[in-house]
């Protein structure tokens, strides 16, 4: 098959971005921001709370972690599951030891699941995070609007109902969004999305159909053990080495450039195992003792951020 | 479909013409940043689909964003740093997107090559005058927004046809950094005019090391020095090239820029190395090797 002719045209090919979700803008040419108490560095920690379902529909894609064997996947399910029994109460005992605070990206069906989970956040003060209605419900271009809209009412609407939390943050399951995404997020009243990885810093977005602006946060998918510890396979060691590196980068340029978030993104299938555990506990223990940190939420650093 | 397109000759890395580089260098080094435009929204190639998820893929797609807002910088001032210029394998329409960027490399006097007009545009099957439009569309805007006349090629996305490279001899491009069958520049067989491959790297290019070997950033800093080690021991018997490709969206991470540093540190800080772009290599390569060279290949060939 030739290529069409219209794979030589380029509609897009303009100033800036090719599409209207975001402003083209480079890092270094923002103005500087500050942090409360004259920080350097806001700790972002992000937790996920999870359900997989044994009957995903898998489409269009599995998200990370989803069901792998031939239903029923026993092995997968119940290891998805220790996180939410086990490796979470871990992750909040060192947070608790540094007097750490952190954002939940919690699935609306596990808040159902384990109403415990629920009050446990409440009592710690954590801010929970609307993630879809659990991680089989992917959000994708190409899907019923009308599906999708029912998909972020009823996350967001039954998280709110049980936290009693006004939930002004979203992400994805797997970080997919489809085309409207920002828009149906926008009309439940979220405030910021975490999806988009484009940013070490805040920035606003546009939702379609002229919705209304809502914030991006850079929640991120590097400094996080999905992605060094599963999909890179590296060390419990150099996760820590990995979390320190970005700690004195973004250190040194918050100290010429203005306010800086170091994202740490956590799952507790995954941190929270046993022999794992203790390297956040190292990484955590290390980061507390720098100066200049503000631990904080996600919610708490985009207001800190928009009042500039 | 052919077996082999024939593009080199086979010549073995023993007793070639010995190659001297300026200052009497023995390994000439290059870094080639890769400043790249992903679109959300391609229209798709016969043979290769842009992103693995339904359109938007927004995941994917902010990750490579983050090169042009955020890594670049990093990357560019890590490079300042050690006194290394750019030799810049671009997604043309980046001049047109974002020309705060070309600006920056513009005064920092680096080299422009094309690689192609989006990273999201494939070659596959492209016809010639299709193939030619990237081409000229190529040289045509770089020149008039740089003023350089570009004389290298890395294909879109590492696509071809079989006629890419007559192609490029014909538009007078002096190198393609297309082949990797070698450590040294090497004449390409071509219908007319002259072209040579250029030593780039599918080894040492950030995104290899870090999506493909999965690395962590000292490992990657110790794979570079490591090859920049072999190739300086190897270029007392003729001179080597050693190309670093990079990505701002890989390597200008917080926990990843400081291990390149280091590994420039390192480089750099070694007696006979050549710090210089792919078109100054050309050009020298062209003016004191290339006849040389092809003599040989030559001479062997016929046995």
């Amino acid at each position: 098959m030739p290529v069409a002719p219209e794979y030589m045209q380029y509609p897009m090919r303009r100033y800036g971005m090719d599409q209207d979700f975001y402003t083209w803008s480079m890092l270094p040419r923002r103005p500087k921001v500050k942090w409360p108490n004259g920080a350097n560095v806001a700790l972002w920690i992000c937790t996920d709370l999870e359900f997989f379902a044994l009957d995903q529909p898998a489409k269009p894609f599995k998200a990370p972690g989803g069901m792998v064997t031939p239903y029923p996947d026993l092995r997968h399910f119940t290891t998805r599951d220790y996180g939410n029994r086990v490796g979470i109460q871990r992750i909040w005992r060192v947070l608790d030891k540094y007097k750490l605070k952190s954002s939940v990206a919690m699935n609306s069906k596990v808040a159902e699941r384990y109403p415990y989970l629920v009050k446990k956040i409440n009592e710690r003060g954590d801010e929970i995070i609307a993630m879809g209605v659990d991680q089989g419900k992917i959000h994708y271009g190409g899907m019923d609007d009308a599906a999708e809209a029912a998909l972020v009412r009823e996350s967001v609407s039954t998280l709110r109902r049980l936290s009693g939390q006004p939930v002004t943050g979203w992400m994805s399951p797997a970080k997919s969004e489809s085309w409207k995404t920002l828009k149906h997020v926008k009309d439940n009243g979220i405030d910021y999305v975490c999806d988009w990885v484009c940013d070490d810093m805040p920035f606003e977005l546009r939702a379609p159909d002229n919705a209304g602006s809502l914030w991006a946060m850079p929640h991120s998918s590097e400094i996080s053990d999905r992605k060094i510890i599963i999909d890179n396979k590296h060390s419990e060691d150099e996760f820590v080495e990995q979390i320190k590196d970005q700690f004195t980068v973004l250190s040194k340029e918050a100290a010429k450039q203005g306010g800086r978030i170091l994202s740490l993104s956590l799952v507790p299938y995954i941190i929270g195992l046993h022999y794992r555990i203790k390297y956040l506990d190292i990484a955590l223990q290390w980061l507390s003792k720098q100066k200049g940190v503000w631990s904080a939420t996600g919610s708490e650093i985009l207001t800190a951020f928009k009042a500039q | 479909m052919k077996p082999d397109l024939e593009l080199y000759d086979y010549w073995p890395y023993e007793n070639r013409p010995k190659i001297t580089w300026p200052g009497g260098a023995r390994v000439a080094f290059w870094v080639a940043p890769n400043i790249e435009f992903y679109e959300i929204n391609p229209p798709i190639n016969p043979k290769r689909t842009p992103w693995p998820r339904p359109h938007p893929d927004v995941n994917l797609y902010s990750n490579r964003d983050y090169g042009n807002r955020v890594g670049h910088w990093r990357m560019m001032e890590a490079m300042d740093k050690y006194g290394v210029r750019g030799s810049i394998s671009l997604s043309v329409a980046l001049i047109q997107h974002h020309p705060e960027i070309i600006q920056e490399c513009k005064d920092r006097n680096w080299e422009f090559f094309s690689h192609g007009i989006y990273n999201t545009r494939y070659s596959y099957d492209m016809d010639e005058a299709q193939e030619r439009a990237i081409m000229e569309d190529s040289i045509e805007t770089v020149e008039k927004a740089t003023g350089q006349r570009i004389v290298g090629w890395l294909a879109p996305a590492l696509t071809h046809t079989e006629r890419t490279m007559d192609l490029l001899a014909e538009y007078k491009f002096l190198y393609t950094c297309d082949l990797f069958q070698d450590d040294q520049p090497q004449p390409v067989n071509v219908k007319s005019g002259r072209l040579i491959s250029m030593p780039y790297s599918l080894e040492i290019n950030d995104i290899i090391v870090y999506n493909s070997y999965l690395a962590t950033p000292r490992r990657y800093g110790q794979m570079i020095k490591d090859q920049f080690d072999q190739l300086y021991e190897e270029g007392k018997e003729s001179g080597t090239v050693m190309c670093i490709p990079l990505h701002a969206y890989a390597v200008g991470h917080p926990h990843r820029i400081a291990a390149f540093e280091e590994a420039l540190d390192y480089i750099t800080s070694k007696e006979g190395v050549w710090v210089t772009t792919a078109r100054e290599i050309a050009e020298y390569y062209n003016k004191h090797y290339y006849d040389q060279c092809a003599a040989d290949i030559a001479a062997r060939k016929k046995g």
